[in-house]
């Protein structure tokens, strides 16, 4: 039986303080107020002489100077076996449908950083479909990739349709402050797709404690890097980071941390990165790619939640106005993949959108009423079809099919030399109309 | 010596910072070891304020219980300097990665520390001096083949005073901690190795004295070389918002500038950019020496995933390594990417700490900090009379890409080039993106100075017309104007931008972009006529098509004569015209 603590000496927040001694700094504790059932788990987060911080993920509520603290002596852990396939947990990691805990071959969450001189370039491009991923922003295996946007934009749905279309052997969703519907959506889907049989979830909901979202992305990641060193593909999703970074806030904001920025602590980046990170392609084995989303409050890219992110993930995708915007949307692993799709692959990735920002010139031009010149009327006839073809989210074809896609459109609007693509690839490729 | 360690305990524990109570005396800066269920984790003594001292923990801290176990080394924190340091990945605090791996596999494990020089590996020593020589620190008694240099071994860099050769080792193999001279100042005799610790936030200066960057270190990258020079022993930084180009930027200058040595400082970002130069390194060539690219790069690798106070230290190691390779009378380029990293790990040391934050919680010292790092850059005499010199390039991420936030701030303050990278620029695809009106360098240009000024000149009005345009429209544009315009966005398109992707676009060296810079300006200065606008816009397409084609073409080839001589024509049926 383990020692049972008392002295709660602190109540803020989510943060308890209690006197105990010798605890190892990151154990879990459950924290049992009034009735043996209301049980909750926390975790030491500061050590000061006897003091004993614990961070309860249920929030604080409840919690009596009198309450019961059992320490368990080991940080978080989750079960990383086979028969978490097709299950459905919450964000402290217990089952959320009807089906048993799961306690076999239980690993600590959260743990080391792979060693960098054992990554290798990754080098496989995942194909969604999607003209604006596939064509202009390449995903590739093992790339941790958010998708930055508005609240409100279908970003559940996009997430969905790549994971159903990407071949990979597992897919992880990490649901932080979800909605009730987008859970039942995430499982109708996979569902729909014969999918749920390959799909774990560790859902948090936006009904649940805050704080208890904190360990989502840990779980989630900690599951699929052993999977992933078994050899396993596998596609984590993470929805939405945003509930995160604000969890993170709430946290420092309790510990009396100076914020750094709009009251966001300052390790946010490296919260954030040591999450991201995990993303990975093993030599001789599986991968994890990792993908986001991340909710821009005003949608303000600056915001230090997008911010942060930017910073530390390969790329991102905006999504407005229910399209994938070209401008500001990256792929900065699209050079390691899109050397090998086909020769002409980055002069027509380069091109369009170059055409493209050209367009958005001459539509300004026009929305202030000057008269427009020749070239404006090439690049704005060029716009329309450009949007109709490549950024509707509706257009499923393959990469190749959407090549040949952009050179008809870039024939249809221009003039060989007006392109300034390198005449070798023009001559090439450049349909002949006659 | 197990008697000799001083001890203390654990008392407290917030992050990665332990405090800890001592009992004899600790040292500022002093390396202490935290020892947890069987490991010691590595940590660096920040404060002390009286029988309490607080400890930066270089590892993970879970587990660490109050009343653990202290042990101080009664050592600052330290790294090794001697033949083996070339082609190394080492983390912030010189732990070698790949050493790491074999005993551990994909993962770090914290507690385990390798040495981060090979200790039995031999090397080819021949020596340079004689018995009663007379010697001071940082001369050169002998050396040893490495790759492709003669790595010196010098008299350690701290002893004071002239030292006489008592004894010199033969010509033959050693490894390096043999003894291989030993020297006497009359009152004590030492024994010289191949190998010297040296406190890493203390500068090395056993040089004569600092000169004035004056060389161009060409980097041929064109923009930077004919528009934003650096000099050998300056310093540059590249502020940038994320997704601007600053790593393919220093990835690129890490590769194609033409200095002996590069160190490469991964600092607090993604890990997988690091690989890209462990993997592509080894099987690229240096055309300077024919040699892997690799033989004169030294990665320090603490990337963001990695724990935040080696990430503190990482700049601090690598720009050690940096000075050692200097006092040898190299030319060494360190790439930190990225400096905010570094100042936000400052920041999390300095909130554990509790202290009075400055503007958005970085400490108040960071300006300081800043500062003092840049002015381990330099181009220095040696007491020997070579030259060798450090250059600092240090990437910028602003929160929010604004520049007006301290680290950019602090950090324009001190540095001789700013090449700031702009958002615009990389959304339209203008790479690399450095922003041609914005940025500044106060060093000398590969090309002649009056030349750019016009080249300048013609940016800045083709600019201020391209703005003009957007509100009065081109048809309230006169034709003279229209043209300054085109000719900006030429410069623009076939100069300033550069692929980096390209075999041959992706460096340009001092003799080409001297040579074709002249042609750039031939066109900037004709005086060309065009009926209307239009004729003006198809004109320049095509020139811009052929400036296009000629980059593409490799120097002096058949191809970059051919397309020469088409631009020729272009140009003189317009002049004749
Ligand atoms: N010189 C360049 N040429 C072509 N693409 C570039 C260039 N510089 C940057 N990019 C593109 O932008 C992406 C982001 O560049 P990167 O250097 O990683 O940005 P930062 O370090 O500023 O965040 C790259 O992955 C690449 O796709
Ligand atoms: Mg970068």
């Amino acid at each position: 039986m383990r020692k049972v603590y008392h002295k709660i000496t602190q109540i803020s927040g989510s943060v308890i303080t209690v006197e105990a001694e010798d605890i190892p700094y990151g154990t879990l504790a459950e924290v049992t107020s009034g009735e043996e059932q209301d049980t909750s788990l926390g975790q030491v987060i500061r050590l000061n002489g006897k003091e004993v911080s614990i961070q309860v993920f249920a929030g604080s509520r409840g919690v009596a100077t009198n309450s019961k603290v059992r320490f368990l002596g080991r940080p978080m852990e989750v079960s990383t076996s086979e028969n978490l396939m097709g299950r459905i947990f919450t964000g402290s990691g217990y089952p959320r449908d009807d089906g048993p805990a799961v306690q076999d071959d239980m690993v600590g969450i959260a743990g080391p950083s792979v060693n960098p001189s054992r990554r290798i370039i990754p080098n496989k491009m995942i194909r969604t479909g999607i003209p604006m991923i596939d064509v202009f922003n390449s995903l590739v295996e093992s790339q941790k990739l958010p998708i930055f946007s508005v609240p409100g934009e279908p970003y559940n749905q996009v997430l969905a349709r790549i994971a159903m279309q990407a071949e990979v052997d597992t897919i992880l969703i990490g649901g932080i402050g979800l909605k009730y519907d987008d859970y039942l959506f995430f499982r109708n889907t996979l569902e729909q797709h014969g999918a749920l049989s390959k799909a774990i979830m560790f859902v948090h909901t936006a009904a649940d404690p805050t704080v208890e979202g904190l360990s989502v992305p840990d779980l989630a990641l900690a599951v699929a890097e052993s999977y992933a060193v078994n050899g396993k593909r596998v596609l984590v999703l993470l929805t939405d980071m945003t509930n995160y970074c604000d969890a993170l806030k709430e946290v420092a904001i309790t510990m009396e941390q100076i914020p750094s920025n709009r009251g966001y602590p300052g390790d946010l980046y490296t919260q954030l990165a040591q999450r991201y990170e995990k993303a990975v392609d093993f030599e001789g084995s599986g991968s994890i790619t990792t993908l986001a989303v991340t909710t821009m409050p005003g949608d303000d890219v600056t915001h230090p939640v997008p911010d942060n992110t930017g910073y530390i993930t390969e790329g991102q995708f905006y999504l407005r106005n229910g399209r994938i915007e070209p401008f500001g949307s990256l792929s900065r692993l699209k050079q390691q993949v899109n050397a090998d799709t086909r020769e002409d692959h980055r002069a027509i990735m380069d091109t369009m959108i170059r055409l493209y920002a050209s367009c958005r010139e001459s539509e300004e031009k026009q929305a202030m009423g000057f008269r427009m010149s020749p070239w404006d009327e090439k690049v704005l006839k060029y716009g329309k079809l450009f949007e109709q073809r490549m950024m509707d989210l509706r257009v499923n074809i393959p990469l190749e099919e959407a090549l040949d896609l952009g050179w008809k459109t870039l024939a249809e609007c221009f003039e060989k030399h007006e392109t300034g693509i390198k005449t070798d690839l023009l001559n090439k490729f450049w349909p002949d109309n006659t | 010596m197990a008697e000799q360690t001083k001890v203390g305990k654990v008392i407290g524990l917030n992050g990665n910072m332990v405090t800890a109570s001592f009992e004899t005396s600790v040292m500022q800066n002093e390396v202490a070891y935290i020892c947890v269920d069987g490991t010691r984790l590595k940590s660096e003594v920040i404060r002390v304020r009286g029988d309490e001292a607080d400890i930066q923990v270089y590892e993970m801290t879970g587990g660490i219980r109050v009343g653990d176990k202290v042990e101080f080394s009664g050592e600052q924190l330290s790294v090794s300097l001697g033949p083996g340091l070339l082609t190394q990945v080492y983390n912030g605090l010189q732990n070698p990665l790949p050493q790491v791996a074999e005993e551990a596999g994909f993962f770090l494990q914290r507690g385990l520390y390798m040495e981060p020089l090979d200790r039995e590996a031999e090397w080819d020593f021949t020596p340079w001096v004689e018995v009663d020589d007379e010697v001071q620190a940082g001369d050169a008694i002998g050396y040893v083949p490495e790759g492709i240099f003669k790595h010196k071994i010098m008299v350690p860099f701290d002893w004071r005073g002239r030292w006489r050769v008592t004894s010199i080792a033969e010509a033959g193999k050693y490894c390096i901690d043999n003894t291989m001279a030993k020297v006497s100042n009359g009152r004590e005799e030492r024994e010289v190795t191949m190998v010297q610790d040296w406190p890493i936030r203390k500068p090395i200066s056993a040089y004569k004295r600092k000169h004035l960057p004056h060389d161009p270190l060409v980097t041929q990258q064109r923009i930077i070389d004919t528009f934003f020079p650096v000099a050998k022993g300056g310093t540059f930084c590249t502020p940038g918002p994320f997704g601007a180009g600053k790593t393919v930027m220093q990835h690129a200058l890490s590769q194609h500038s033409e200095v002996d040595v590069v160190l490469v400082a991964a600092c607090g970002e993604r890990a997988g950019e690091v690989v890209e130069i462990i993997r592509e390194f080894p099987e690229l060539n240096d055309p300077r020496t024919g040699q892997s690219l690799m033989d004169r790069t030294i990665i320090i690798c603490n990337t963001s995933s990695m724990p935040v106070a080696a990430r503190e230290a990482s700049v601090y190691t690598s720009v050690t390594i940096s000075e050692y390779f200097r006092q040898m009378g190299l030319n060494v380029l360190m790439l930190a990417d990225s400096t905010s990293r570094w100042a936000q790990a400052l920041r999390e040391v300095s909130g554990r700490l509790e202290e009075i934050p400055g503007e958005e919680a970085f400490p108040a010292y960071l300006e300081s900090l800043i500062a003092a790092f840049y002015e381990r850059a330099g181009l220095v005499e040696l007491k020997s009379g070579e030259m060798g010199s450090v250059t600092i390039g240090g990437a910028v991420s602003p929160a929010g890409g604004n520049f007006e936030e301290p680290v950019t701030q602090a950090t324009l303050k001190v540095v001789g080039a700013f090449l700031g990278l702009s958002r615009e620029r990389a959304n339209a695809r203008r790479y690399p993106a450095i922003d041609p009106l914005g940025s500044w360098s106060k060093y000398t240009p590969l090309v002649e100075a009056e030349q750019v000024e016009k080249a300048r000149d013609v940016l800045q009005r083709g600019n201020d017309i391209g703005q003009m345009m957007t509100v009065v429209g081109e048809e309230g544009t006169t034709i003279g104007d229209y043209v300054v315009y085109l000719k900006g966005e030429f410069l623009d398109s076939v100069y300033l931008q550069q692929n980096t992707f390209d075999e041959v676009d992706c460096a340009t060296s001092q003799e080409r972009q001297q040579y074709c810079f002249n042609k750039i300006v031939d066109v900037l200065d004709a005086d060309l006529e065009f009926s209307d606008k239009e004729e003006a816009r198809n004109y320049f397409g095509e020139l811009r098509q052929k400036f296009v084609d000629w980059n593409y073409a490799a120097w002096d080839s058949e191809e970059f004569k051919k397309t020469e001589q088409e631009i020729d024509e272009v140009l003189q049926r317009k002049k004749s015209a």
